[in-house]
């Protein structure tokens, strides 16, 4: 097609010339079909988190119109009477990710730290591929596993050990009360932190690495230690990438349906122990949903989805705003 | 003196702590495949690949599930791969600096790590609820809502690091801009974009929660995707939480099959990747 609007030469005929324009008339009319195919395309992705928005709300109507604010406060959660509360579901959401990050944060960072002060050259590579087929690995694997292997486990010799440590102290002891159930909050959290620990071990050794080595020179040159430097250099340096990458993992965390849904043991109550089982927003959905009978049950679950897509949805803009901040500057 | 020992004493424990977070991290993954090597090998055998999904308490195989998420995860691909590398086009090559195309990384962005158990109730919402029945249909246009950012993603990043002195070279002599982006600008990207199609297809082949309600299960052959059709992760589910031995075997075999081809994915991804860094 292109080569037609080349050929020609000097002896142009009056017929070549009206080719001529007529290949250039097509390109033209290509060129910007192909421009707005483009830009629709674009505006589809829009579309899309425009449909997820409106679909939830519509299918959410009944049950917020029904229960109105006590949705969100309420703990009750009855097919039979038709009375359905998310405190419970929003709560084990809430303390299983608080678990998650309270552990994957400070390994993922102290992992980092290994890989771009500590690792000898020829391990990062290994070790970095290792940590990103973690990252690659499907959540109902993390689930199938935390089933069978990792709840059994820590049925038999972790929670016991818990209990007789903790049970009796009288805070703690709260958070450690009941038989070992082997399934529950603290075991999804763990699940959780095994999950969310590559995305945030990724990001930060990323952010690292982009640390001006002078900076790191400098201070090693002063005389620091590289503890001093990664915590008085580094991480100043990179605070807010490494909060966008946090946010991202928690992001995950919160939203991760598999995993969680395996080891929770979907119990719809607010329990003050760690060891009891609960449910969360997804597992909830993941239960549920398929069983549930009648427009309200339904709807609730809806508003339940509706729910995780805020928090998720304001946790990780959040990040990328971040994140966008940080590019900004290395940018500048 | 006491400082020096303080510094010297502090700095010790935080590099032993770094090298055991290291240990502790690579210890799961470790613990994990081997677990799951251990148990879906036992269970692997050409009855896997060749029998249906069996009633409780027989022996039977993983092909519908098998055959059904190849179905649904070829089909999402054939849907979200055009769209995103039509939509990451528009990012790199015509909106760079507009304001459409800055909405559009943040929304996408914001689409890549969103619940996809929240896409799961989308599709449901869109297509389930309407058509009045959970159909193969949903279920692959659920998967390929979750490509799309993928795609996106890898294609604006790829077509960005395509210099720009090939376009000019392009737009010199005459070439029309989408020819250009066709022609030139495509082929110099071309194993990015492959590996973000591949990566794609690795995310999608484990995704468990958005076919539940959407796709939802067959117990028997269907490739009718009017019906409800199969899946290997949502088998994987249901067999795992069932009380029948068989069934767990056959959940384990199920996830062994599809962390290999995840891992396999991502390694051919990876080494697409580096093969053109290197070159």
């Amino acid at each position: 097609m292109v080569d037609v609007a080349f050929e020609g030469g000097s002896a142009m005929t009056v017929r070549d010339q009206a080719d001529r324009a007529q290949v250039l008339q097509r390109l033209r009319i290509g060129d910007i079909a192909f421009r707005h195919l483009t830009r629709a395309a674009a505006i589809v992705v829009l579309l899309i988190l425009g449909g997820i928005i409106v679909s939830l709300v519509i299918g959410a109507w009944p049950a917020l119109e029904k229960f109105g604010f006590r949705f969100l406060t309420s703990e009750v959660w009855n097919p039979v009477t038709e009375k359905f509360g998310a405190i419970a579901p929003v709560y084990g959401t809430l303390v299983t990710s608080l678990i998650a990050m309270l552990i994957a944060v400070p390994v993922g960072l102290f992992i980092a730290m290994f890989l771009t002060e500590l690792c000898p050259l020829w391990l990062r590579r290994p070790i970095g591929i290792a940590i990103e087929l973690l990252a690659g690995i499907p959540s109902i694997i993390y689930g199938i596993w935390g089933l069978f292997v990792f709840a059994p486990f820590l049925q038999q010799h972790v929670q016991p050990f818990l209990i007789d440590t903790f049970g009796n102290v009288p805070v703690l002891g709260n958070l450690f009360a009941g038989p070992p159930y082997g399934i529950g909050v603290l075991t999804a959290g763990l699940i959780l932190a095994i999950m969310v620990l590559p995305f945030i071990t990724s990001i930060s050794r990323d952010v690292f690495e982009a640390v001006p080595p002078v900076l790191k020179e400098a201070a090693y040159g002063l005389g620091s230690t590289t503890w001093e430097v990664s915590r008085y250099v580094v991480l100043p340096y990179t605070r807010v990438g490494v909060i966008g990458g946090v946010m991202l993992g928690l992001g995950r965390a919160l939203g991760e349906t598999m995993a969680v849904t395996f080891v929770i043991g979907n119990a719809h109550r607010v329990s003050p122990s760690l060891l009891a089982p609960g449910t969360t927003i997804s597992a909830t959905i993941a239960n549920e949903f398929t069983e549930a009978v009648g427009d309200l049950y339904t709807s609730s679950l809806v508003a339940l989805g509706l729910i995780l897509f805020v928090i998720t949805f304001i946790v990780l803009a959040f990040a990328r705003l971040m994140l966008m901040r940080l590019n900004a500057r290395v940018g500048a | 003196m006491a400082l020096y020992e303080t510094r010297r004493r502090r700095n010790a424990l935080a590099k032993s702590m770094a090298v055991a977070a290291t240990i502790f991290g690579l210890t799961w993954l470790v613990l994990i495949l081997a677990v799951l090597l251990w148990e879906g090998f036992s269970g692997l055998s050409l009855a896997v690949f060749t029998q249906m999904t069996p009633p409780p308490g027989s022996a039977g195989g993983l092909l519908n599930p098998i055959a059904g998420s190849l179905v649904m995860t070829t089909i999402a691909v054939a849907i979200g791969t055009p769209l995103g590398i039509l939509a990451g086009t528009y990012m790199a090559e015509y909106g760079r600096y507009d304001k459409l195309a800055f909405v559009v990384r943040f929304i996408n962005d914001i689409l890549l790590s969103a619940p996809s158990i929240v896409i799961g109730l989308f599709i449901y919402e869109v297509m389930v609820a309407q058509m009045g029945h959970f159909s193969g249909w949903a279920g692959a246009v659920s998967l390929a809502v979750i490509v799309v950012p993928v795609v996106v993603r890898t294609t604006e990043d790829m077509l960005i690091l395509v210099p720009d002195t090939l376009r000019e070279a392009a737009a010199s002599i005459g070439l029309p801009r989408s020819l250009m982006i066709r022609k030139v600008a495509y082929r110099a990207a071309r194993a990015g974009m492959v590996t973000g199609v591949l990566l794609a297809v690795a995310r999608i082949s484990g995704e468990t929660a958005p076919l539940l309600f959407t796709a939802l299960n067959n117990q028997f052959w269907s490739l009718d995707l009017n019906a409800p059709v199969a899946s290997l992760p949502v088998v994987i589910f249901q067999f795992a939480l069932s009380p029948y031995k068989d069934w767990q075997q056959l959940a384990w075999t199920g996830a062994l099959i599809i962390t290999l081809a995840v891992l396999a994915l991502s390694i051919i991804a990876r080494s697409l990747a580096s093969a053109r860094k290197s070159s």
